[in-house]
């Protein structure tokens, strides 16, 4: 598969703080690409030299073959965006919002309405209304709208789900699908681990620096130790209990309960038992598959 | 053409949705211009004044009569000497006028209350003008193109400076950083559409306003402040679309610098206001300020052009006498517009 984006070696800094270091990866067209890591990765960094705000100090990126520096002007046309919060004019209504972004790139709605009808369909119903008094959703689905409507080739959104009830943002993700099954490659960021599984291929972004890339589930094979849930009545000495165990290689909480990262040979029925001995009631031990989050933790550990 | 139309179309629904930021903007100047027109007003009208006539002659007779009949006085009567002064420490009266013949000769001496300085130096000035006109007195007195000292034809000029620094940057400011804040103006920049297109479909609308209050401001001047109308009100009309966009200049320049519509007003507001008010000649005098300061007020635009308002207005001398004036408008906006396309510059 052709890949239509292409980053190497990119680098930018700012001032003294480093937003980029040597990010290289590809983007396959017609996937679904993720960007996963916490606030301050960098991945609104990266969006904004892909979309042509900002230049990269070191380094080159090309989507489609343009170079983001140097050919942005055609680029532009190729590129559709939807930076991290809505961008939507609240005082405009949602057609009028539509009609606007449209305008700008020399469309008309009705030209590709084809693509945006199955996400516009719902804001079909109130076209008069002001784009500030949708909800989260719905604002959500307008911005995708007009990011769409001159038919890009790759789409770049950055944390299209934030802020975003979990219901829409499920939908969301079925509506990018749909929208790489009409030959769009997309690269999208989140912050959500959970939201990583539904991508092709994901790359995890810690503080710059790209810690690997993958498809979901190779990278969570890659975790290697056993995985185990733990919880008990009282968490706290719980967790230092674990952390105190010779066979445990790493006690983190996720979620509810306690994350344990163990040797081969970790026994949970007899660490059960012998916790229970040391006083803490209702503890309980049981294997579980890893998460892109477990892989994260262990990763940007081990960078630290 | 329907890129630039649209932008435009914009722009206009995003004035029209927000009606409340439109009346300000109309109405502010409106209520400025009359309350310095007739409110607050540094005419002084009605001065009471006593008269001390140490020998009623015809001459006496014909002066007081002049005091009587012009409408800036109040004549309170002819009072003794020593009343004159108790009931002028009472305050029941301004000024007083005192009148001698020696020797054939009339004289008059003028006693004023000067614990309002304003009033006293100006009522000084009018009983000597009146005064002066039967007497010997050596003063002759002739206040050339506002004799009556009317204090709208000092203002109008002032305020139209004031209010187009005002509201051009303060709204083309605060317009350019609400979209930065809100990130639409990085999807207007990943479009096709050029920068220069962008800028221009800013600065139209605001353009146009300003022109609709310029209207407005010079027909409320030359009808309900009543300064004389002149073919010169074509020139004021150039040199005021001149200084329009060299407001409009400003407030892109400022937009580039600040990254909130917070500091975008504060900035506009404060920062253009405050010397405008103070340096640019609108109510205290450039030729009275320190040396350091006046050399301050050459930098503000709003001097030039308030002084080139008021030789066009007030004094309505052919467009010749503000040529400098102009000039050194026309350089600012130059300068002003260069830095702020160059800050404009999007890609970092």
């Amino acid at each position: 598969m052709n890949s239509l984006i292409d980053i190497r070696g990119l680098t930018k800094d700012y001032g003294r703080t480093t937003a980029l270091r040597e990010v290289t990866f590809s983007v396959p067209e017609g996937s679904i690409f993720g960007l996963i890591g916490p606030d301050g990765a960098g991945k609104t960094t990266l969006y904004r030299i892909l979309a042509t705000l900002l230049t990269p100090d070191r380094g080159t990126a090309t989507v489609a073959g343009l170079d983001v520096a140097r050919e942005f002007r055609q680029l532009r046309t190729l590129i559709g965006y939807m930076p991290e919060r809505f961008s939507l004019y609240p005082d405009l209504t949602v057609d009028e919002n539509l009609h606007f972004f449209a305008s700008l790139f020399g469309v008309k709605v009705r030209d590709h309405f084809d693509l945006i009808a199955p996400i516009f369909s719902q804001l079909a119903r109130f076209p008069n209304r002001r784009a500030g008094a949708l909800s989260g959703g719905m604002k959500q689905k307008l911005a995708l709208s007009c990011a769409l409507i001159h038919r890009p080739r790759i789409l770049l959104l950055d944390e299209p789900t934030t802020g975003v009830d979990a219901v829409s943002r499920s939908e969301f993700w079925g509506m990018l699908a749909t929208l790489r099954e009409k030959g769009i490659t997309i690269l999208v960021s989140t912050s959500y681990m959970d939201e990583a599984a539904r991508c092709d291929r994901i790359a995890l972004l810690h503080r710059g620096r790209i810690l690997g890339i993958d498809t979901p589930t190779r990278l969570t094979a890659r975790l290697g130790d056993p995985l185990y849930a733990a919880s008990a009545g009282e968490m706290y000495p719980l967790l230092l209990a674990l952390r105190g165990m010779p066979d445990v290689k790493d006690c983190y909480t996720f979620g509810a309960t306690l994350h344990v990262v163990a040797d081969e040979g970790f026994d949970p029925d007899g660490t059960e038992t012998a916790l229970r001995r040391q006083g803490l009631a209702d503890v309980r031990i049981r294997p579980v598959e890893a998460t892109i989050e477990d892989l994260f933790i262990k990763l940007a550990q081990h960078e630290d | 053409m329907s890129i630039f139309r649209s932008l435009i179309r914009k722009e206009v629904l995003h004035l029209l949705r927000d009606p409340r930021t439109v009346t300000v903007v109309l109405v502010m100047p409106v209520v400025l211009l009359l309350l310095f027109g007739f409110a607050i007003s540094t005419e002084v009208n009605g001065v009471r004044l006593l008269a001390v006539v140490g020998q009623h002659t015809d001459e006496t007779h014909r002066l007081l009569e002049r005091f009587r009949s012009n409408p800036c006085f109040t004549l309170e009567g002819i009072v003794a000497p020593h009343e004159a002064d108790d009931l002028l420490r009472q305050g029941k009266a301004d000024a007083v006028l005192v009148l001698r013949t020696d020797g054939g000769q009339l004289t008059h001496q003028v006693i004023t209350d000067a614990s309002n300085t304003n009033l006293a130096q100006t009522a000084t000035a009018y009983i000597e003008s009146v005064a002066s006109g039967e007497s010997s007195s050596p003063i002759v007195l002739h206040t050339l193109y506002n004799p009556q000292l009317k204090s709208a034809y000092q203002f109008v000029p002032g305020i139209m400076g004031m209010i187009f620094i005002l509201i051009c940057s303060m709204m083309t400011s605060v317009s350019i950083v609400s979209e930065r804040e809100s990130s639409t103006m990085d999807l207007l920049l990943v479009s096709p559409v050029r920068p220069r297109t962008i800028i221009l479909g800013k600065l139209v609308p605001y353009f146009l306003l300003s022109c609709l209050l310029l209207g407005l401001m010079l027909t409320l001047s030359y009808t309900v402040l009543g300064l004389p109308f002149s073919p010169s009100a074509l020139h004021v009309v150039w040199l005021s679309l001149l200084y329009i966009i060299l407001a409009l200049g400003l407030g892109m320049l400022v937009s580039t610098l600040v990254s909130t519509q917070v500091a975008a007003l504060l900035v506009s507001g404060m920062l253009f206001m405050v010397p405008v008010i103070m340096l640019s000649g609108m109510i205290f005098p450039v030729e009275n300020m320190p040396v350091a300061l006046q050399g301050v007020s050459c930098l503000i635009p709003a001097r030039w052009y308030i002084s080139a308002l008021r030789v066009l207005m007030i004094q309505q001398l052919p467009v010749r006498h503000i040529l400098p004036q102009t000039a050194v408008l026309a350089l600012m906006t130059l300068v002003v517009l260069t830095l702020a396309a160059k800050k404009f510059n999007l890609r970092k």
